[in-house]
């Protein structure tokens, strides 16, 4: 049944041939920057591909973490993944748990409430404004506050609650459980595979969040690793990158391609590792949410 | 433009909306036993608990979301920081009489916005669907799994990131991809630094980083085909190819037809994050959109008014596009998102 014609083994060939090379140019461009972190300064502009290092350096490794900033944005970028991931799951539930039950008054109105902030938005400056007057500039909430619900998560987790059955919650009711109660023992614990899923998009968006920072803060203190990435590689701030470098005029143990090529792979490195562990997650959860209709 | 962390929505929110809107008219109450209805009253009360659970959430969306619309008005105004959003004297359309008759700089960036996007849309939109269709011709399964976890990466890592990686890949001296055009001659090209090309490195770069992750949607899609269409189109003899032609792609057809009708609701969106982390003065000419003339005018040189005008305008076109392209998803028979 499954014997295939010449033709279709041609194509298979072909075919194979063809996603493998998508998938090298997908993954060439990490391969390139480690190589390059880790090449000496004549080697990293070497034209042609590389692959591996062919003189190994670890010099722009040694400067990237000897510098205070970088793990200044690490330790803030931690704090608004996991705190904003924390509040947000909670934020997120406790909303989409009233949403999902029937019997919940004027319904269709609250739904409509929330759902019409999909389409149509301040804009930035209104939004900005907001920020400024409310008192958040310059202050760490910033990050977490203002995207405590993303509603297409809250949407997701309803429709995950709206499929539990009423029956499950029944019986805690008449033992005299409130519906916070029942939410928190009943409802909670058998939506373990939604919350892990709302949660890691969570995390990947704090992880990767760039914008907030800019407009709203200006404390060194309180900026994020991708904000010190764009200060570095992006705007090319040459103050950033010689006091990264470090190194006294004439001598050359690091250049500003392998200091940027080391720390891009320091903040992206964390993703890279465990994205083959929870890239399933992911997938489920757009499936969740889109199969639904 | 949504804050860079939101900007990461997902997918485009098909269904999970249409899903809530369906929910809700379920609920309307069916007739029957019902004589009298309850006061309002009486049933918040009666609800209580649940209610005050979605006070938290309201609040949010209340403070966050709908506290700005507030400032819209200033779209209208002349705003002055001493006399705060409401004192600021009125000023009627006079913001965007300046936009469309003032310079010749809105009309650019808004031109600027629209190529982008129908460049994002002709190119960008087939690829997922071209490399859905490659993947589920694949028989290896390990392969498969393998290819599209890999094909899905990029989606995870932020601009930032990839214009880092970019720069170093498409640099005109030592990047690998000028190495290898050199080995056919080519002269070196400055796909970020040349107008002439960044809007096809701006193209080629938003389909590296999302075809993988679009495909996922055309995938499930796929799988939901009837095998018996395929047993029958198989004992009359058609080959893979046929069968894609006749069976797959019209199986698929409406889920096609969705997406496309929702990313062209999305065509005031030419790529907020991508742009501003990829372009520089040198192509700001042909780069130049919506979002970053926001930005970089109105937080830039303090220009509130201008530039809730020109957030407003976008907003209000972005909207009736979407209610537009719902109506036509509507109109043919599909499912639409509201």
């Amino acid at each position: 049944m499954n014997l295939m014609t010449r033709g279709e083994r041609v194509f298979q060939v072909f075919l194979v041939l063809f996603i493998t090379l998508m998938c090298a140019a997908m993954l060439y461009p990490f391969v390139h920057l480690l190589s390059v972190s880790l090449s000496t300064p004549a080697e990293a502009i070497r034209p042609g591909p590389h692959l591996y290092p062919l003189e190994f350096s670890l010099e722009a490794y040694r400067k990237t973490f000897e510098y205070g900033l970088i793990w200044i944005g690490y330790r803030n970028t931690l704090i608004r993944a996991a705190g904003g991931t924390f509040i947000a799951l909670f934020m997120i539930a406790l909303t989409a748990y009233p949403l999902s039950k029937r019997y919940l008054p004027h319904r269709s109105f609250y739904t409509l409430f929330i759902v019409f902030t999909m389409f149509f938005s301040g804009g930035l400056i209104p939004t900005y404004m907001l920020i400024k007057n409310i008192g958040l500039m310059d202050s760490m909430w910033v990050y977490i506050l203002p995207v405590m619900i993303p509603t297409f998560s809250l949407l997701i987790m309803r429709n995950f609650f709206m499929e539990i059955p009423d029956e499950l919650e029944d019986s805690a009711k008449i033992d005299g459980a409130g519906d916070f109660r029942s939410f928190v023992s009943i409802v909670l614990p058998l939506s373990k595979p939604i919350l892990a899923t709302v949660g890691l998009w969570q995390v990947v968006n704090h992880w990767n969040a760039w914008f907030d920072a800019m407009l709203y803060i200006q404390d060194p203190g309180k900026i994020v690793l991708q904000m010190f990435l764009r200060k570095l590689i992006v705007s090319n701030e040459a103050q950033e990158l010689n006091a990264m470098m470090n190194q006294a005029p004439g001598v050359e143990i690091v250049t500003p391609e392998t200091i940027k090529a080391a720390a891009l792979m320091v903040s992206t490195l964390p993703i890279l590792v465990v994205y083959p562990f929870i890239q399933k997650y992911f997938v489920k959860g757009i499936l969740v949410g889109s199969l639904k209709g | 433009m949504s804050f860079g962390i939101s900007a990461h929505n997902p997918s485009g929110g098909k269904g999970v909306i249409q899903h809530a809107m369906e929910q809700v008219a379920k609920q309307t109450p069916q007739g029957g036993l019902v004589m009298r209805k309850p006061s309002v009253w009486r049933t918040y009360r009666k609800h209580r608990g649940i209610l005050l659970m979605l006070v938290p959430g309201l609040l949010f969306y209340v403070i966050f979301h709908y506290a700005p619309l507030y400032g819209i008005q200033l779209a209208f105004k002349d705003f002055r920081i001493m006399d705060g959003i409401s004192g600021s004297p009125w000023v009627g359309f006079d913001h965007f009489r300046t936009l469309f008759y003032g310079s010749d700089q809105f009309p650019l960036i808004l031109r600027n916005t629209l190529i982008i996007s129908f460049l994002h849309i002709i190119f960008g939109f087939p690829a997922p669907i071209a490399l859905a269709l490659l993947f589920n011709e694949i028989r290896s399964k390990l392969f498969k799994r393998i290819t599209q976890s890999i094909s899905y990466l990029p989606h995870f890592l932020s601009w930032v990131v990839l214009a880092g990686l970019l720069t170093t890949i498409l640099s005109p001296s030592e990047g690998i991809l000028n190495y290898l055009l050199g080995l056919f001659g080519v002269e070196p090209i400055y796909f970020m630094g040349d107008p002439h090309y960044f809007r096809f490195t701006l193209v080629v770069s938003g389909i590296w980083k999302e075809i993988g992750w679009g495909t996922i949607v055309y995938l499930a899609a796929l799988a939901s085909v009837d095998p018996h269409l395929y047993e029958a189109g198989i004992v009359d003899g058609a080959s893979r190819w046929k069968q894609t032609l006749h069976i797959t792609i019209p199986s698929i057809l409406p889920v096609i037809a969705v997406m496309l009708l929702l990313r062209i609701g999305g065509i005031m969106e030419a790529g907020f994050d991508q742009i501003f982390n990829l372009s520089n003065a040198a192509v700001s000419n042909v780069a130049d959109i919506l979002d970053t003339y926001v930005y970089r005018v109105g937080i830039g040189q303090f220009q509130y008014g201008l530039t809730t005008a020109v957030g407003l305008f976008k907003n209000v076109v972005g909207f009736l596009m979407l209610i537009l392209a719902n109506y036509a998803v509507k109109k043919m028979g599909q499912e639409g998102i509201f």
